[in-house]
């Protein structure tokens, strides 16, 4: 591809399907997950990268779906909360949200989610400290996280044991 | 908000990224890691009309080693750089650095590269440039030129590129046995832009080569040959005010955080 195009046509795999669509090149990720594919998991709150609400799976790595373009997805690998969800990956986080009361209004779970499953695949045995260094780029305004380290932590203490 | 309108082009190589750089001059932004242009495109205080996306250039990513130095590819993530032996190894100083760099998902995307090109003077790696003595490899349609990074970063987001120019490395000089280094910033939130920060380099040749940032339009490298000498200069800085205080107490910080930071160069 080498002459500029407002319009573009791609081809990637959200959460294990093949799409294929053609999207304005201005279209960030986040908006083309939730209105073209009606993916609403993915939220988006700030647009411009400092809240975390938009977090998504990008050939493995988490990124800010507000912050990447559509276009730029082309030939990649998309993972969204719905997406970890149904594969049953993030089923002990999502348990242990629920009973630590780690989510009131729920806007920024999914990030939170996305993030705290990456976490604990970088970092099997974190302690409370590293876990609040890599949710740092997560605002959560409702819960004042103390409750979403203590679901985090407990996740990754009933992993190690088994 | 949203990102304006503009055209997209995805060049395979440096030649084909040049060639619409060249072609579409300053009508053209090039888009590496994004982590800094996309929210400046979505406030639209960015409208270029062509987005010039470098991340499918292979040659200009990756770390390597030679005799004299430490060569890191433009579209280097900053996740590369964190999780590097090799840097840890030889630029102690970088690696130092980079759990100070946003979060997770932020350093999954962002670039070295894209980080020295933009020139945030609150910036990190553009500090640590300075501190080593890096030298800046821009390519451009006559071919590559090698620029100091003390004559690079020349100002507020503003750099020595010229239009049709594409920062392609930085080549940083293997530390000699017995150099030391120490980094630390002060921040309001983990990840955020530094208030103020220190980069500081201790070779027994030259000295000390202490790099703040947060302190003005561009990172202010501070030379003596003893830490009592670069902490009796600190009061030469004269940091603005900005969103996070008065220019007084950012003096201030960096008093105090340089004092923190010194005390730990062995």
């Amino acid at each position: 591809m080498n002459a500029p195009l407002e319009t573009v046509a791609i081809a990637l795999t959200v959460n294990g399907e093949r799409v294929e669509r053609s999207v304005p090149a201005r279209v960030n990720l986040a908006d083309f997950l939730r209105v073209e594919l009606e993916l609403t998991g993915t939220h988006v709150g700030c647009e411009h990268g400092v809240c975390g609400a938009c977090t998504v799976r990008v050939d493995g790595k988490i990124v800010r779906g507000c912050l990447m373009f559509a276009v730029q997805a082309d030939g990649c690998k998309v993972d969204t909360v719905e997406g970890l969800s149904d594969s049953r990956e993030i089923e002990e986080l999502q348990s242990a949200f629920v009973l630590t009361n780690a989510l009131q209004c729920g806007f920024c779970t999914p990030g939170v989610l996305m993030a705290a499953q990456a976490l604990l695949r970088d970092l099997p045995n974190p302690s409370r400290e590293q876990i609040r260094e890599y949710l740092s780029g997560n605002y959560c305004r409702c819960t004042g996280y103390q409750a979403i380290v203590d679901a985090i932590e407990a996740v990754a203490k009933a992993r190690s044991v088994r | 908000m949203k990102a304006p309108r503009f055209a997209y082009a995805r060049p395979a190589s440096v030649a084909e990224a040049l060639a619409l750089l060249d072609r579409h001059r300053d009508d053209a932004r090039v888009l590496a890691g994004g982590q800094s242009l996309v929210p400046m495109l979505n406030f639209r205080v960015a409208a270029p009309k062509v987005l010039v996306d470098i991340n499918r250039i292979a040659a200009l990513s990756g770390i390597k080693v030679t005799k004299t130095h430490v060569r890191i590819g433009a579209l280097t993530r900053h996740v590369e750089l964190e999780r590097s032996a090799e840097i840890a190894k030889h630029l102690p100083l970088v690696a130092a650095a980079m759990p100070h760099i946003a979060h997770p998902a932020i350093r999954n995307r962002g670039t070295f590269g894209g980080s020295c090109a933009l020139a945030d003077p609150a910036a990190e790696l553009p500090a640590c440039a300075l501190a080593l003595g890096a030298t800046i490899v821009v390519a451009g349609k006559k071919g590559e030129r090698r620029v100091a990074a003390e004559d690079f970063f020349k100002g507020l987001y503003t750099t020595a590129l010229k239009p049709g120019e594409l920062l392609v490395a930085a080549e940083f000089p293997l530390p000699k046995p017995g150099d030391t280094s120490a980094f630390g910033e002060l921040a309001r939130r983990h990840g955020d832009y530094a208030m103020v920060g220190v980069a500081a380099h201790r070779s027994k040749k030259d000295g000390l080569r202490v790099a703040f940032f947060g302190v003005g339009d561009r990172p202010e490298v501070l030379e003596a040959d003893s830490v009592e000498g670069v902490l009796s200069k600190v009061t030469d800085l004269d940091p603005r005010a900005d969103l996070h205080a008065s220019g007084a107490t950012k003096l201030h910080l960096a008093k105090v955080l340089a004092g923190r930071v010194l005390a730990q160069l062995a």
